[in-house]
């Protein structure tokens, strides 16, 4: 056998266990995923067939479509709020804070993020509720007369959300903002350009794709989450992801919540093609 | 403009540290509801979380379940790494997309892609599912960061070892392991924060035995308690201490 033979062989072994699992336990149930989201219910029996009516059915039930348009809305309201107050927080740890710190800066900034997924959305919960820290606050202070009504509603989810991503979005935007040569400012200003415009047409432009690489993922993770409106947004509207929930568990509707999942994926597949221009995902 | 700067600063930290202050301040209270006013500091919390039977099983699952998957991920991630970055095979490009690719899908429908499969399969949810879904979502990331850490001196010693005759098994362990271990270490311990805070797979994937954040959300049914604060703050310091550990690892490698 000769010497090349031998080595593609020893790299296909090596290779063989990860391509293994990842076979059986992604692309297969990937596959049957997709193969469901055209199977039919009958009774409690999943019926397997070609049958597209349960996209029909998300595209024209209204409960079904708004749970659609509510996940698109919240999460280009997060994505969007998110990135706006991320870019000031990442630009003062970059530029005025003292290098030495900015490392110790941007740790702090992630660290709740360690805090237990499930119980972060918790803790929003009693930071806005009745008795909350916020309104015990606003009433103390007589801004207003009567606790607001905060958690289980769409603006806690948007709190909730917001105080994730914005820590994300941070690490992105730092991460361009530091590559950025300071002798461009230098350059910009020296050419009479004010600090509006060196920002608006040198800083802004360069540092982009490390903001859309970071509203790209903030946009995935948002709009995929099943927890945070779950339990921050209360049940008054539905989100994708809790459609699909209800469906898996209420009626045992595995064709309906398989097709939710693919349109999930369709929208998460269009704001890929729509930002891939800027992307620098292996840079992260 | 400075402070202006400082005044924002002390806003998006406020605000960013503001649930985890609440969430660990309202642990110690003496009092049956975890919201203001505080009524007294006591330890009782935490101590009848950690005596509660459930948490603690839930406690040792996740552990469990967390440092098997993340071992798994991380051979497998290694294993591929290095025949990706060391021999030359044909559609290695579209592999290395194909392995990386579950990072790009949700939790959610990885989970239910699964259970769809063993559904059908005839298996039934348990900690062992839930592993294989966790390990599903941890290859990735370890497979990227071994990947990334391959550099050229490495590939000069194992050449040499190679050309002494060690074998290839030899070569793995003895070489590429030992001057990769930061990377496994900080791809290892990144694997286990991502598998312990995981809700999704291991809430659709288990049944009778649950890890802990699937044991968390069913506390959270019965409403607010200052215990769900404490469970929260000892998950808490947990993760920080992994996550300081990588990074310390990370930042050894770096200097």
């Amino acid at each position: 056998m000769s010497l090349s033979a031998r080595e593609a062989r020893l790299g296909w072994g090596l290779l063989a266990p990860a391509l293994a699992w990842t076979f059986a336990f992604f692309v297969l149930p990937f596959a049957a995923m997709v193969a469901l989201s055209f199977a039919r219910m009958e009774g409690r029996t999943i019926v397997p067939a070609a049958d597209p009516g349960n996209y029909l059915r998300i595209l024209t039930e209204p409960a079904m479509r708004g749970a659609l348009v509510n996940s698109l809305e919240i999460t280009l309201v997060v994505t969007l709020v998110s990135a706006v107050l991320a870019y000031p927080l990442a630009a003062i740890i970059a530029f005025r804070v003292p290098r030495r710190w900015q490392r110790l800066a941007l740790l702090a900034a992630v660290l709740p993020f360690w805090t237990s997924y499930v119980v972060r959305s918790y803790a929003w919960l009693l930071v806005l509720g009745q008795n909350g820290i916020v309104n015990r606050l606003l009433t103390g202070l007589n801004i207003v007369a009567e606790p607001l009504e905060i958690a289980s509603t769409r603006a806690a989810t948007i709190i909730g959300f917001v105080h994730f991503f914005v820590m994300l979005l941070t690490l992105t935007i730092y991460a361009s903002l530091v590559q950025l040569p300071p002798s461009y400012a230098r350059a910009a200003a020296d050419l009479g350009a004010g600090r509006w415009a060196t920002f608006r047409h040198v800083i802004l432009p360069l540092t982009l794709p490390g903001v859309v690489t970071g509203a790209f993922l903030t946009f995935v993770l948002c709009i995929g989450d099943y927890i945070t409106p779950q339990i921050l947004g209360g049940n008054t509207e539905l989100t994708l992801p809790q459609l699909i929930m209800l469906q898996l568990g209420r009626s045992g509707n595995f064709p309906l919540a398989s097709a939710l999942s693919v349109v999930l994926m369709i929208v998460v597949s269009l704001a890929y093609a729509a930002s891939a221009r800027w992307l620098r995902l292996d840079r992260i | 403009m400075r402070p202006l700067a400082w005044a924002y600063l002390a806003a998006a930290y406020a605000f960013i540290f503001l649930p985890v202050v609440v969430l660990v301040a309202f642990s110690f209270q003496d009092g049956r509801l975890p919201v203001p006013p505080l009524k007294g500091l006591t330890l009782d919390w935490y101590a009848k979380v950690l005596a509660d039977r459930a948490v603690r099983a839930a406690l040792w699952n996740s552990v469990v379940v967390a440092v098997l998957t993340s071992l798994v991920a991380l051979v497998l991630g290694f294993l591929a790494a290095h025949a990706l970055a060391r021999v030359r095979l044909p559609g290695s490009a579209a592999l290395r997309v194909l392995l990386i690719a579950p990072m790009t899908v949700s939790y959610l429908i990885i989970a239910l892609g699964l259970l769809a499969v063993f559904n059908a399969a005839g298996i039934r949810p348990s900690l062992v599912t839930a592993g294989i879904g966790h390990v599903v979502i941890n290859l990735p990331l370890c497979f990227a960061i071994c990947f990334a850490a391959m550099g050229d001196q490495q590939k000069a010693a194992e050449r040499a070892a190679r050309d002494l005759g060690a074998s290839e098994a030899r070569v793995l362990w003895l070489v590429s392991a030992p001057m990769l271990a930061p990377a496994l270490a900080a791809a290892f311990f990144l694997s286990l924060t991502f598998s312990w805070d995981e809700f999704i797979i291991a809430f659709l994937l288990t049944r009778f035995d649950v890890t802990l954040p699937v044991e968390i959300w069913s506390m959270l049914r019965s409403g607010l308690s200052p215990a769900i604060n404490a469970v929260g703050a000892l998950v808490f310091l947990v993760s920080a201490a992994a996550v300081m550990l990588a990074e310390l690892l990370l930042a050894r490698r770096r200097a």
